[in-house]
């Protein structure tokens, strides 16, 4: 059994070429938006009346790039948080099953840190032309453009608060996952149950700092790109989105190191259970989606109907409001439903990268509509984009599997794990 | 003895990791066992036993299907084709309004679908009478059952063998059809 992931040369040539398709992607993507101009401006005015715009900045082609920047941060540091937080809640959980599993999303929680630079320095280019909310006129009341509803927001949404909770969010975030590491390898070298028992301590705070603050960032990140419009649910919506992704991940990555020879113990009961948390958790995103449908599409509120109908009644977005929920209910419902489906990996494996990719388009109807409004797009671009980020994201979690070895040495459940039986 | 009824002999233990092990030698000796009863779930016992699995998913499955079918055609019966009736501006197929009655009428059916099932096939539905071969298996006995007439050893033989596996005690017991 190899018990060191070996990250060699012909792994790192393969990103390469990953990072230099997506490249070559996004300059034809930007070269077409560069060349087309203002095709889109004459299709779908009726989206456009239903809007209440009040001086929302002009469309430029590249505030398409910036939005495409910001789904992949969002979307692949909530991957990152989340496979964190799956480690953090086998150990509250005190968990044994899963003990020989969790260098993987410990390994995929490396991106938090370069996400988080990314994120910052993104946000610093971008936040005019991403969040409607950062323009000063909205809250000059002698000003034209003055925006009642949004002024009423100040206390909240201003740039200050805004930076502080994302600094504040992102670095404690991080300092736990310092701690969690710090005592993995601790555990590794001194044995015992001294680590184990500091871990459930540090797991519990960080799941209940996690709770809270991951729905604020839901809220800063994503929600506040519809300023006027809010959303109860919009905490959980993107932590399900978030976690289904990150499960799907963890569970794609360990079947794939089990095929070269990684992982060897991980039996078919592990990736039974993996399998029913990919399963139970699409079905708990669609719970979490569907809520805050009806609810809105029930009371038909025009405040906040916008949202759905900005999605709903364009020709370009419809067609990905249905791709979302095939890709992520009925696909992994129907395909992952049967017990088969979930033990043996070659179901797994095709199910896996399609809700990994069902998310993706999720966090893209989630901001797209609201930066891009009509003029938004799906071309060389977005896929360039996201295969930019991903082979920068692999690169990261596929190094960081090298630091510590695959199985944790002295985990005093490992022997749980590795007869696990269901 | 008369002649009604099934006899069986009967094994019985004090410890699962005895009975397991016993019912893998019994198994060994080509011994077909009718059933093992314990007082707690054993863990890994239907391998042993070797057990096919339970079809009790597809039961549910059916049943869930028939839930959803009843609801929407209910639905759709009532508020779309009998008497159609404007709520709240919406269609008169309001799809997404009866998902929530669907979700619900689906997982009804498919607990009580399973529910039901199996009560009917391990016999302890309401009017079936069900078989207890030694009253201990409640308690703190495992009881492993074996019809003799099954088998090609005889009682004295299975006895024996029984007991050289570990059972703690031995018996004879008539069962009624």
């Amino acid at each position: 059994m190899k018990d060191i992931f070996d990250f060699n040369i012909g792994i790192k040539k393969n990103l390469l070429y990953l990072f230099l398709g997506g490249l070559l992607l996004c300059l034809i993507g930007v070269y077409q938006l560069v060349n087309s101009g203002h095709a889109h401006e004459e299709s779908t005015e009726i989206v456009t009346s239903y809007i209440s715009d009040n001086g929302h900045s002009e469309y430029h082609w590249y505030k398409r790039v910036y939005s495409n920047l910001w789904i992949n941060i969002v979307y692949f540091l909530g991957i990152s948080i989340s496979a964190i937080f799956f480690v953090a809640i086998q150990y509250v959980s005190q968990a044994g099953w899963s003990a020989g599993i969790l260098r993987v999303p410990l390994a995929i929680g490396r991106w938090l840190l370069p996400g988080s630079v990314l994120m910052l320095i993104v946000f610093a280019i971008t936040n005019h032309d991403i969040f409607h909310w950062t323009h000063e006129y909205l809250y000059d009341k002698s000003d034209p453009r003055y925006d009642y509803v949004i002024d009423g927001k100040k206390a909240y949404l201003n740039l200050p608060f805004f930076l502080g909770r994302m600094v504040f969010f992102l670095g404690i975030w991080y300092f736990f996952y310092v701690l969690i590491l710090k005592h993995i390898a601790k555990e590794d070298k001194l044995g015992g149950t001294a680590s184990w028992e500091k871990l459930f301590t540090i797991s519990t705070v960080f799941v209940v700092f996690y709770a809270f603050t991951q729905s604020v960032a839901a809220w800063d990140w994503v929600l506040s790109i519809d300023t006027h419009w809010f959303s109860t649910m919009f905490g959980w919506y993107v932590f399900a989105s978030w976690w289904v992704s990150a499960l799907a991940l963890i569970t794609y990555m360990i079947i794939i190191l089990r095929d070269n020879g990684y992982l060897d113990f991980v039996n078919h009961s592990v990736i039974h259970d993996l399998g029913k948390y990919v399963f139970a958790f699409s079905v708990f995103w669609t719970y979490i989606w569907f809520s805050q449908f009806l609810l809105i599409y029930y009371a038909n509120i025009p405040e906040e109907t916008i949202y759905y109908v900005e999605r709903l009644d364009s020709d370009f977005y419809y067609p990905f409001f249905l791709v979302n929920l095939i890709l992520n209910f009925f696909f992994p419902f129907l395909f992952l439903m049967t017990r088969a489906s979930k033990r043996f990996t070659r179901f797994l494996k095709v199910a896996c990268p399609i809700v990994l990719f069902g998310h993706f388009i999720d966090f893209y109807l989630m901001v797209t509509p609201g930066v891009l409004k009509e003029n938004g797009g799906f071309g060389f671009l977005e896929i360039g984009m996201l295969l930019l980020f991903l082979s920068a994201f692999l690169f990261v979690i596929l190094n960081g599997l090298t630091k510590l070895p695959l199985v944790a040495k002295n985990h005093p459940m490992l022997d749980e794990s590795l007869h696990h039986d269901i | 003895m008369s002649d009604k009824g099934v006899k069986f002999v009967i094994g019985i233990y004090d410890d699962e990791d005895i009975l397991l092990d016993a019912i893998s030698s019994v198994r060994g000796k080509g011994v077909n066992i009718h059933e093992v009863y314990s007082p707690f779930p054993v863990h890994g016992i239907e391998d042993r036993l070797g057990y096919k699995r339970s079809r009790l998913s597809i039961a549910a499955f059916c049943f869930g299907f028939l839930g959803t079918c009843l609801a929407l055609t209910m639905m759709i019966g009532m508020m779309t084709i009998d008497w159609p009736m404007i709520i709240g501006g919406k269609d008169f197929l309001p799809l997404p309004v009866f998902i929530p009655v669907t979700f619900e009428m689906t997982v009804l059916l498919a607990a009580f679908g399973m529910v039901g099932t199996f009560l009917v096939v391990s016999d302890l539905k309401p009017w079936g009478k069900p078989k207890t071969f030694d009253l201990r298996s409640t308690d703190d006995k495992h009881v492993m059952a074996i019809e003799i007439e099954k088998n090609s050893m005889s009682e004295i033989q299975l006895k024996k063998l029984l007991e050289s596996n570990g059972a703690s005690e031995t018996n004879t017991k008539l069962m009624e059809e």
